[in-house]
């Protein structure tokens, strides 16, 4: 079986396929807050991957450029995120996702 | 002297003066004060009302402007102004006379009363509402005082407030008004919405053309006529207000209150104002027979009936009572037959006899110690000289003998009927001429009664009604002894009209010149009146020709039979009592007028009002509307709201759902050409 050169269709699959992982994380997860922020995470980086992909294949610099910022504010949101569940843990001394349901209607 | 402007006024605001300081500061003035200036403010108008008719008959003067524009809306006028003429001055000095004399009488009559200073105050401000009414040139003035009438009678019926009977009775009387007051309205309404205007003459003016005009009939058949439906509207108003069949139910009811004011507002004026009303708006009522023919046939069946009842009454005030309804029946029939000036002249005549009558019963009534029943008196003439010999004049005038007051327009009044040939008149003419027969008898039948015969109030066989709550205490045994002069005083004043007045009045009234301009009789559709004029020979000649004339005999036979029944054989009415003892259940039902009312219209406006109470508001408005749509929202949002089950990974999921599906059907044409 011979590996012909990586196409855009590859790219996008692995893009794909890291979005729906990232998807099936925060849906599958009832235990954990970070790992809820990690999956976002993997989320955007599945995102970013396709814009690189797309950047390379159509000769556009604008779609990495684009990464750029979208890193950035990933960082910033990591980082708040990560501050409200410190937050979060000090005032219920839990960072179970099944418990957190005070918006229940 | 010419009809000033400020004469009128003062005439019509003299007894608001009076009434305003009475009753706002009636603390302050005491009981003396308080009669002094109603009585000074009566005066006064009662003065300045003989100038306006001595003006208005001897000089031919005349009186017709706007005073004060109230308020203007698009073309239509609302003033207060007054018309003065022949109709005008002569229901002013009427109505003013009689109040004066009752004012007077006043002072006697409720001197222990608590209420004295408010009792005054309510008369005087009657009499201003009864001059608004009388004098005003156009509909909205006249509404105001029919109703501003209709208020003080209300009160008036129950100024003893803390007896049941007179709340019930009050509130009887008003609520019957609100029916007749109804289609008053209606009948402006109409008016005003074809004529276009308030003022009466340019509605006069405009009557033929409104004569012309028809509406569709909502149930089928022929157009009606706009004038015909506007007068029976307005004629509906003057049922109410003069207590015509079938509103007649509250008139002897409102004998609860104070016999002064029976005298004053149930017998002489206000109840004669739906006569003046449609004797004022004769231009109207001319262009439609079948107006007069309904007219007529309502006030026959009130003549008759309404006397029937009088025969069984054992209440003094209430046998006056329905003889007032039966005379004003008289007065109807005269208006319905267009001899508007013959009703207008027996109204005259009659205020001057029966507020006599009145305040005779209210004289005996003071002489019994308030007691009421007549089957408790007996042989009163030798105690009570001067009430014996003015209620016998006010009997005599009542029942038309010749030469009194009475015969003249009672007598006029059947002559009238006689000569008409409307539908209907053949029935009028015998109600009326029956009528007379049965006046007759009740009224001596309570003369007799009370002035004659054995002297029963020893032993008071009966339980008498007191009228006056509390003050009957003092001993029941008492010898009654004559009033004070300030109550003989006035019953002398009006026995002097009861007697006269008619003789040297009706050349002039009937067959003069005197409401010329004020009544409008088409004389080749309605000749009743002009025939009338031809039988005419003055007076005397009338008194000497009604001798022979079948009223005449009626009213004497009416009279020997009550003196038979009642002096000679009392054995006989008891067994024709006997005898006829459902008629005698049918009358004393008052032909179940009252059962009807009260168990027909008024239990079913209660189930009415109940059901679309509990029905309607509770149940509709409050419960399926208001409280429903809240609770229809709640019920909802219980729904939905299971959806927010505060989880994130739960909104995430619907979130993504929610973009996979939308992408999906949003991009589908190009997918499907993909997949292809």
């Amino acid at each position: 079986m011979t590996l012909g050169p990586i196409t855009l269709g590859h790219f996008l699959s692995l893009g794909g396929l890291l979005f729906a992982l990232s998807v099936v994380g925060i849906f599958l997860n009832r235990r954990n807050l970070i790992v809820l922020l990690m999956a976002i995470e993997l989320m955007l980086l599945a995102v970013n991957l396709n814009f690189v992909a797309f950047s390379h294949y159509l000769g556009d610099m604008s779609g990495q450029v684009f990464v750029f910022f979208i890193l950035t504010v990933a960082a910033a949101e990591s980082a708040i995120g990560l501050a409200i569940l410190v937050v979060l843990f000090r005032n219920r001394s839990s960072i179970n996702v099944e418990e957190l349901d005070e918006l229940k209607g | 002297m010419a009809l000033s402007q400020n004469l009128l006024l003062t005439i019509a605001l003299a007894p608001l003066v009076g009434a305003l300081v009475a009753g706002l500061a009636g603390k302050t003035v005491g009981r003396r004060g308080a009669h002094t200036v109603t009585i000074l403010g009566v005066l006064i108008s009662f003065i300045g009302s003989v100038i306006v008719l001595k003006a208005v008959a001897v000089d031919g003067l005349r009186f017709n402007a706007t005073i004060y524009e109230w308020l203007v809306i698009g073309g239509l006028k609302m003033e207060v102004g007054f018309l003065v003429d022949g109709l005008t001055a002569m229901m002013m000095c009427v109505v003013t006379f009689v109040s004066l004399m009752v004012h007077i009488y006043t002072i006697g009559y409720m001197e222990k009363d608590p209420g004295y200073q408010r009792f005054f105050s309510y008369i005087s401000l009657f009499t201003f509402s009864m001059l608004m009414l009388v004098m005003s040139n156009n509909f909205l003035q006249l509404f105001f005082g029919w109703e501003a009438v209709g208020l003080v009678s209300y009160l008036l019926i129950g100024f003893w407030f803390k007896r049941p009977t007179a709340i019930f009775a009050n509130m009887k009387a008003f609520l019957v008004n609100r029916v007749g007051d109804f289609g008053f309205i209606l009948g402006i309404g109409l008016i005003v919405a074809y004529g276009g205007t308030l003022n009466y003459a340019e509605v006069f003016a405009k009557a033929p053309e409104l004569a012309k005009l028809g509406f569709d009939n909502p149930f089928g058949g022929a157009d009606w006529m706009l004038i015909t439906v506007a007068c029976i509207c307005l004629f509906i108003g003057a049922m109410g207000k003069s207590a015509q069949f079938p509103l007649h139910v509250w008139l002897p009811d409102s004998m609860e209150g104070p016999t002064p004011i029976s005298a004053l507002i149930h017998a002489a004026t206000m109840v004669t104002a739906g006569i003046f009303m449609v004797a004022r708006m004769s231009p109207l009522f001319e262009f439609s027979d079948t107006a007069l023919s309904f007219v007529m046939v309502i006030g026959a069946i009130t003549a008759l009936f309404m006397g029937f009842l009088g025969i069984i009454q054992n209440d003094i005030k209430r046998v006056v009572a329905y003889s007032t309804l039966s005379q004003l029946g008289y007065m109807t029939v005269a208006l319905g037959v267009s001899a508007y000036s013959v009703a207008v002249f027996h109204l005259m005549t009659h205020a001057f006899f029966k507020a006599l009558l009145f305040l005779a019963a209210g004289s005996v009534i003071m002489g019994m110690h308030h007691d009421q029943d007549i089957r408790n008196m007996g042989g009163l003439r030798k105690h009570m000289p001067l009430t014996w010999i003015t209620a016998l004049l006010g009997s005599l005038a009542l029942i038309g003998t010749p030469l009194f007051a009475g015969f003249y327009s009672k007598d006029s009044i059947i002559e009238a009927v006689h000569a008409s040939h409307l539908p209907g008149a053949a029935f009028a003419l015998f109600a009326v001429t029956a009528g007379v027969f049965v006046t007759a008898f009740y009224s001596f039948r309570m003369y007799f009664l009370v002035f004659h015969g054995k002297e029963r109030f020893h032993h008071k066989p009966f339980p008498g009604e007191d009228d006056h709550g509390g003050h009957d205490d003092h001993g029941h045994a008492h010898t009654p002894h004559e009033s004070p002069w300030v109550v003989t005083a006035p019953l002398v004043l009006l026995a002097v009209p009861s007697v006269l007045i008619g003789f040297l009045t009706i050349q002039p009234m009937l067959y003069g010149d005197f409401f010329k301009d004020a009544i409008f009789v088409d004389a080749a559709k309605h000749p009743a009146m002009a025939e009338l004029a031809e039988g005419f020979h003055g007076a005397a000649a009338m008194a000497l020709h009604g001798l022979t004339t079948l009223p005449f005999w009626l009213a004497v036979a009416g009279v020997v039979v009550a003196w038979w029944f009642y002096l000679k054989q009392p054995a006989i009415p008891a067994a024709i009592d006997a005898r006829l003892k459902p008629l005698r259940t049918l009358l004393e039902n008052k032909y179940y007028f009252d059962w009807f009312n009260e168990h027909v219209l008024a239990r079913g406006a209660r189930l009415l009002g109940l059901g679309l109470w509990k029905g309607g508001d509770v149940g509709l408005i409050d419960g399926a509307i208001v409280n429903g749509s809240a609770r229809a929202v709640g019920a909802l949002a219980g729904v939905v709201r299971q959806v927010q089950t505060g989880h994130l990974y739960w909104y995430a999921l619907v979130m993504v759902l929610g973009t996979f599906g939308l992408l999906t059907w949003r991009l589908w044409p190009y997918l499907s050409g993909l997949l292809r």
